[in-house]
């Protein structure tokens, strides 16, 4: 039985020698890269921010944990759109290369695959992960769902 | 024929702030969170030497009527490397005296972005959001964010008089003993020591409270608004800034005074401002 498939559109980003996708609706813009801001915090993933369309959009470089390693050049920022619990923020991530727009069918990652992988798609004979940015990007930490004392003590006394 | 009539525009909102900087970084604070503005020199005399191994953020100590300030070295605060403060901020509501290197300016800011949510760690209790002057961004803080209730309770604890060595049930309190520990840890005192139900100070906000500012009192008041362009992480301010009595002069000025207002001393106080709110602790 062959797994099931989606039909979408995804971008194509180079992080160095390596190609990664991500859903093309989750894409806001692909920019030059400008000025980062620093600041004094403790996210480790988070460079910095930059301007954009009067928005403030950290920046992220995501290739530390992808390839192994931060990037010395970028060619481009490519915005794309975080989804947290109660809304969507945009996050920027440096590219090295150029993007490219593609059709493909993507293979929902398997429960063996990282956290951060979506799925995977074919596209001229590589095979690529597509990127599920909730799970590679910062964001809250969600709350873990607490047992009631009552049934502790219910529990305890058993 | 009726023209329709002219719609009037939104008038801009916005909040005064302080810029400073700390070890060549810099911030913003709004200008109603500051009580005073000091030279670091009126404090030689004034402030305690204190020494908690946990906080070292914290090396003094201002005694201020019946409350006490504690000094925070920004640098240490945020993580970045030391330098030599000249200045400092007594935060408006809060028990904290802050080291800065200097002011760069006051202005006005127009608009407060919410820290975005990729930052989720300790920064989030350090500032109210991020705001946009001149092309620059910068961090404003949050003024209630520099010592924790943790820290707080330590701070508080590390001055309180060591408790006499008595249990319930016990006849054989040494009272030699417990008569010297008191008289030692007298010189720590300086005011009736109390706790963290006592102390006047905010809880750390949530992100929708920080996105609608923490300026105290009247401020507050007058400026939580509705957002500026329906934008979940944006705030604006409404009305003008409170106005600012005062006057800012060099640290090295001598004959620095503010107008309009009644510092805790006058002498090296830089800028001070007219209590526009409630701010009982800190009486004047």
């Amino acid at each position: 039985m062959s797994p099931q498939t989606d039909s979408e559109s995804f971008v194509l980003l180079r992080l160095a020698e390596r190609r990664f996708a991500v859903a093309a609706g989750d894409i806001a813009e692909l920019v030059a890269p400008s000025r980062i801001f620093r600041f004094p915090h403790h996210t480790k993933e988070i460079e910095g921010v930059i301007l954009r369309r009067g928005r403030i959009v950290p920046v992220c470089d995501v290739a530390a944990r992808l390839i192994g390693k931060s990037l010395l050049s970028r060619r481009f920022y490519l915005i794309a759109q975080r989804r947290y619990a109660s809304s969507t923020e945009w996050v920027a991530l440096p590219v090295t290369g150029d993007c490219e727009l593609i059709f493909a069918e993507m293979i929902p990652a398997s429960e063996a695959d990282l956290p951060h992988v979506a799925g995977w798609l074919s596209h001229n004979g590589d095979v690529i992960e597509v990127l599920n940015l909730n799970a590679l990007t910062p964001g809250p930490i969600a709350a873990q769902p607490t047992v009631p004392v009552e049934v502790l003590h219910q529990e305890a006394l058993r | 024929m009726r023209l329709p009539a002219p719609v009037k525009s939104q008038p801009v909102r916005t909040e005064q702030i302080i810029l400073f900087r700390v070890s060549g970084h810099l911030f913003a604070v709004s200008s109603a969170s500051v009580q005073e503005v000091r030279s670091v020199d009126t404090l030689a005399g004034a402030a305690k030497e204190i020494a908690l191994a946990g906080i070292r953020k914290v090396r003094h100590i201002v005694q201020r009527g019946e409350h006490s300030l504690y000094v925070v070295n920004g640098a240490m605060h945020f993580g970045l490397p030391p330098s030599p403060p000249a200045l400092v901020f007594v935060l408006r509501r809060t028990r904290t005296a802050l080291l800065v290197d200097g002011i760069e300016k006051m202005t006005t800011m127009t608009r407060l972005q919410a820290l975005p949510q990729a930052f989720c760690n300790e920064e989030r209790d350090w500032y109210r959001g991020v705001t946009a002057i001149d092309q620059t961004v910068v961090p404003v803080i949050k003024p209630e964010g520099f010592l924790t209730p943790d820290e707080l309770f330590l701070l508080d604890t590390s001055l309180q008089p060591a408790e006499p060595a008595t249990e319930i049930g016990s006849d054989f309190t040494n009272e030699a003993s417990t008569e010297t520990a008191s008289q030692d840890a007298q010189p720590l005192l300086g005011a009736a020591p109390y706790g963290v139900k006592d102390a006047d100070f905010a809880q750390p906000a949530t992100d929708d409270s920080a996105i609608a500012g923490t300026a105290p009192g009247i401020f507050e008041e007058l400026f939580r608004t509705p957002e500026l362009d329906g934008s979940a992480n944006t705030s604006s301010f409404a009305g003008a800034a409170p106005a600012v009595s005062g006057s800012f002069r060099s640290p090295d000025s001598n004959n620095s005074i503010s107008t309009g207002a009644t510092p805790y001393s006058s002498r090296g106080v830089l800028f001070a401002q007219l209590d526009s709110d409630d701010s009982a602790s800190f009486p004047q």
